[in-house]
């Protein structure tokens, strides 16, 4: 690696667990280096004494390990050639096939100009019901699924991968598990539709600190998609409660003052910078998106932990998957789930009667909740209860399951027959010019 | 002037050897390559200055060349604000070259080419001090005045005004001649350091003058005063953007400047797609005609977020300076502080509660305190209202954001996710919100003046009502319908009565969007003579049948048009409804 140029430093003068610090002259802000072989970050410059961020771990790096800066900031070769293949957070390729060849951009970028974007207008369709036909997700918005730990958020995730209507995927891995890193693989690669996927995976078998440069090498590569190639481009991003930990590991080693919740003071700049990369461009600038579904885990179920918290303010709404007892399938959970931008596009990019048919349906279903509540408690159901409960069992069959693949016109029709089938047009409230156009006899 | 080498770099912390005198909140510029970015002194130890960088500072080096400017961050102040979309260090966000904010790109904000028709108002001879008024050009409609700078000091004698005519910004619009003989050349554009407060007026007294918004939550119940401070903490999903919205565009102000201050992109685009497609209720034009956005989103650098709020305040001071009604609106102020206390926590600044800057409230305060209603030196009057809002952290409103901003802003709209979630729109809880306005003498001699005697009282009475109100509910809830008098229940819908009636409105609806205080007034008459009523009720059922037709034929009153032949009938309809159960001694 290192070139004939290059200055070769040998005293190392700190070493934390993640971090070490030498005297060196002339190194940048923000610049790369090996450290007796293994990457590391500058964080911090005092006079000639600098601080750099390991990102494999500090472990067995002696004091007179051989130090050189690369002169540049974590950078990525992008180019077609990015497509259908797995790298690591260096953006190396891990899938044994050869080195990308582009040009080399640097991760991190700067922001697009506020002017410049375009308010979202775009339809993403994913096929699950719940977030297509309840929740309905709009090119250049950013969502999260706030999930607990053991609920098969990652399965979600690659269902979304697999279906959506967007040019290119880009997966962002962070503390993944290895069994879930290969079933990403193995689904990707059965489907046959590696070639709109590009992958960046850090697994828990990786050092934490690296997961910090997954979400940046994801988003420069879909940048590239989107303001080159004027793609539609999706970003998942899992697990963002795994990144933040990583943030809050490093910040601790450099002794900062910790916020909330031991986490750094940034990090809603932190996660801003990330999520703030959705964005719609106008048609000027070639019309290409970039969509942000992200993944955060929470301890507990509580979105009062600052990790959710700082994240429900920068995201547009959020999903939560909750596992419905009378099927026995995951669903997207109609109550609390909320994309706050789906009024941009339903019932105007979808067909006319979504929003009401959207609303009368989680109404209803929310009808059957009560009449269970009633019910648990001993007490009678009347008729309309126990129409409800079918109703909403049916509904979660049909339509909510996570492995129901419609689109939204199908989900429609089939709400209709749904409400047909258990009530009256007056019982489920939709304005009249619909019922009168949409009712199934 | 004073240069330096940068010696340490952590994050946009970076700290400069200095070789001359610098002050506290000066600016320099720190090249790196072709580019300078901007910094601002935050700290000095001895020859150690530490700068705080309003960019990313990528690839800064030990060694880079530092050049100080002698100044604190400044606007820059003249005609041609207006209309204008600003970041928070006001460059002019449409004439940014390129999709990405390029960083070191800073541009002029103003119009240098622009002609403006310009009126003399001072005469030569005419003793002036900062801020008096020289003359005056047409912006937007707006008299947009060309005064003394702010930064003279003294008295000076006019010596020369340009006659009537078309100049441009730079043009010398006036010669003023100090107390020593010296003179000096006034253009239209001054500049102001935004962190100092522009106190070139005589009296600030304190607010009396109801801000007619034209929301019946706020006017009746919570008034908002012309030179007052209010906050609202916006829980997602609450309404808060369309609160906003309807009191941007129906409040009586000239001038409204908009701070988004670290909040999302696409909102912010949401606002630059909406605002120019307002109408203004005020003159039939585009409300942007008179609106300025100071857009500083949550992913641009933090230091020029904290810098933005400061950014439109220096201007909307400018503009009450005028003579003119600004209302300037920071959402959200929470992101503010966190901008400060990521500086505080790299300065390694013992930290307060929640690790925010020791000094979180008073800095608030400060800030707060600029608002007002004021009496210019000339005897005109101006003002800037301040609406701030809070995003508290788990929506907790015991952090020290919240609780520092409570201790300044005279008035709190509660906006409340229970309250959305059960559509009662405006989603602002009567009970939690307060205006301190209401109790100040100077507001009640105002209101009497404008409407009639008794208005606070009857607010207060209706307060009392909806505080009852909920009591009761809480007792139907716990005892049942059947477990509480019948009396209860009519108390209870009476409330009810008071909320669909005067505090939820239909900022959809064209005519119950916009209710002129008279209107209100008329209402708030209304309704609290329904309640000043006992009923002759047999059971709660029979309560709940007869409120909600009396509810239902309100608000149909609230959608038709003032005093028309429909809004009419519907009080005739109403005053047969309330015969028929109404007891009279």
């Amino acid at each position: 690696m290192a070139k004939a140029f290059q200055k070769i430093y040998t005293n190392i003068t700190a070493i934390t667990k993640a971090t070490c610090s030498l005297k060196a002259e002339g190194v940048g802000n923000d610049e790369l280096a090996m450290v007796n072989g293994k990457l590391a970050q500058v964080v911090k410059i005092m006079g000639d004494d600098i601080t750099l961020q390991v990102f494999e771990g500090t472990e067995g790096i002696p004091t007179n390990a051989e130090v050189v800066f690369l002169g540049k900031s974590p950078s990525l070769k992008v180019s077609d050639q990015l497509a259908g293949r797995f790298f690591n957070a260096y953006g190396d390729p891990i899938d044994g096939g050869p080195e990308v060849e582009g040009i080399e951009i640097e991760i991190g970028g700067p922001s697009v100009n506020p002017v410049r974007r375009k308010q979202p207008s775009e339809l993403i369709a994913t096929g699950i019901a719940g977030i297509d036909l309840n929740n309905t997700l709009v090119s250049g918005q950013k969502i999260p699924f706030f999930a607990d730990p053991d609920q098969p958020y990652n399965q979600v995730m690659a269902n979304v991968a697999l279906r959506a209507e967007a040019d290119k995927i880009i997966l962002g891995a962070m503390g993944m598990t290895n069994d879930d890193y290969l079933y990403f693989k193995n689904v990707f690669q059965n489907a046959g539709v590696l070639d709109r996927i590009v992958s960046f995976v850090n697994t828990t078998e990786n050092p934490p600190v690296e997961r910090l440069l997954v979400p940046d090498m994801a988003l420069a590569a879909a940048e590239y998609f989107a303001v080159e190639k004027h793609q539609k481009v999706l970003v998942l991003l899992t697990d963002m409660t795994l990144y933040a930990d990583a943030l809050a590991i490093v910040s601790n080693r450099m002794d900062q003052i910790p916020s909330k919740d031991s986490m750094p003071g940034s990090l809603y700049s932190d996660l801003a910078k990330i999520y703030e990369k959705a964005v719609q461009f106008p048609q000027e600038a070639g019309g290409g998106s970039i969509t942000i579904i992200a993944v955060t885990t929470l301890s507990g179920g509580d979105i009062t932990h600052a990790i959710p918290d700082n994240t429900g303010y920068i995201t547009e709404g959020q999903l939560y998957l909750r596992r419905d007892s009378d099927i026995g399938k995951v669903i997207v959970d109609p109550f609390r789930s909320l994309s706050r931008l789906k009024q941009l596009v339903a019932g105007k990019k979808t067909r006319e009667d979504h929003p009401q048919v959207m609303n009368a349906a989680v109404r209803l279903y929310a009808d059957a909740a009560n009449a269970k509540t009633k019910k648990e408690n001993g007490f009678d159901l009347t008729d309309y209860d126990e129409r409800c409960l079918k109703f909403a069992k049916q509904y979660s069959d049909k339509i909510l399951a996570i492995d129901v693949n419609i689109n939204t016109t199908e989900m429609l029709d089939i709400a209709w027959e749904l409400f047909a089938e258990n009530f009256k047009p007056e019982e489920v409230n939709i304005k009249q010019q619909l019922v009168d156009k949409y009712w199934k006899n | 002037m004073t240069t330096g080498k940068v010696k340490g770099i952590i994050s946009n912390l970076v700290i400069v050897l200095v070789d001359g005198p610098v002050s506290q909140n000066e600016i320099c510029y720190i090249t790196i390559g072709e580019t300078k970015l901007m910094a601002e002194v935050i700290k000095v130890i001895g020859e150690n200055v530490y700068v705080q960088v309003f960019e990313s500072t990528r690839g800064l080096k030990v060694g880079n060349h530092v050049e100080f400017t002698g100044h604190m961050l400044e606007v820059t102040l003249g005609p041609g604000l207006l209309s204008r979309n600003y970041d928070g260090l006001q460059n002019d966000l449409d004439k940014l070259h390129g999709v990405f904010l390029q960083r070191g790109e800073y541009n002029y904000p103003l119009d240098e080419e622009k002609k403006w028709h310009f009126k003399p108002i001072a005469k030569v001879g005419d003793k002036v001090d900062a801020a008096a008024w020289l003359g005056e050009v047409d912006e937007n409609h707006q008299p947009h005045k060309i005064m003394v700078p702010f930064v003279f000091k003294g008295v000076y004698t006019v010596k020369a005004v340009a006659k009537e005519g078309d100049y441009k910004i730079h043009d010398i619009m006036a010669v003023l001649t100090d107390s020593e003989g010296v003179d000096h050349n006034v253009t239209m554009v001054q500049k102001w350091p935004v962190k100092k407060a522009v106190l070139a007026y005589k009296e600030k007294p304190r607010p009396f003058k109801l801000l007619e918004t034209g929301v019946r939550t706020i006017d009746t119940a919570n008034p908002l005063c012309e030179g007052g401070t209010g906050f609202i903490p916006g829980p997602f999903g609450t309404g808060k953007t369309v609160l906003q919205h309807a009191i941007s565009k129906q409040a009586e102000a000239d001038i409204v400047i908009i701070a988004a201050c670290g909040e999302r992109a696409n909102e912010v685009v949401e606002t630059f797609t909406e605002f120019p497609e307002l109408d203004d209720p005020h003159t039939g034009r585009k409300l942007m005609e008179r609106t300025i956005i100071i857009a500083n989103t949550s992913n641009m650098p933090v230091a020029s977020r904290e810098a933005s709020v400061y950014t439109s305040m220096a201007i909307a001071e400018y503009y009450r300076s005028m003579g003119l009604r600004v209302l300037l609106m920071a959402d959200s102020t929470s992101r503010w502080a966190q901008a400060l206390r990521e500086m505080s926590n790299r300065l390694e600044e013992l930290p307060g509660q929640d690790a925010f800057p020791m000094d979180l409230s008073a800095i608030i305060g400060a800030f707060y305190a600029r608002a007002g209603y004021v009496y210019l030196n000339n005897g005109a009057t101006g003002s800037v209202t301040f609406l701030g809002t809070v995003s508290p952290a788990g929506g907790n409103l015991k952090e020290p954001v919240t609780e520092g901003t409570k201790k300044v802003a005279r008035c709190f709209y509660a906006l409340e996710q229970a309250r959305a979630d059960r559509k009662r729109y405006p989603a602002v809880n009567p009970i939690d919100s307060y205006s301190k306005y209401i109790e100040y003498p100077e507001f009640e001699e105002y209101i009497t003046k404008r409407i009639n005697g008794g208005w606070t009282k009857k607010v207060n009475d209706m307060k009392t009502l909806l505080q009852r109100g909920k009591e009761i509910q809480e007792q139907i809830n716990i005892l049942g319908d059947d477990g509480v008098p019948v009396d209860y229940h009519e108390e209870f819908w009476k409330s009810e009565v008071i909320d669909f009636v005067i505090l939820q409105q239909d900022a959809f609806d064209k005519i119950d969007s916009v209710c002129p205080l008279e209107r209100q007034e008329y209402m708030l008459d209304l309704v609290m003579d329904i309640c000043s009523y006992d009923y002759d009720f047999e059971n709660f059922l029979d309560v709940n049948e007869y409120f909600k037709k009396v509810i239902n034929i309100c608000k149909q009153m609230n959608y038709s048009e003032w005093q028309s032949a429909d809004f009419n009938k519907y009080r005739a309809q109403l005053d047969e409804l309330l015969a028929q159960k109404q007891i009279k001694d």
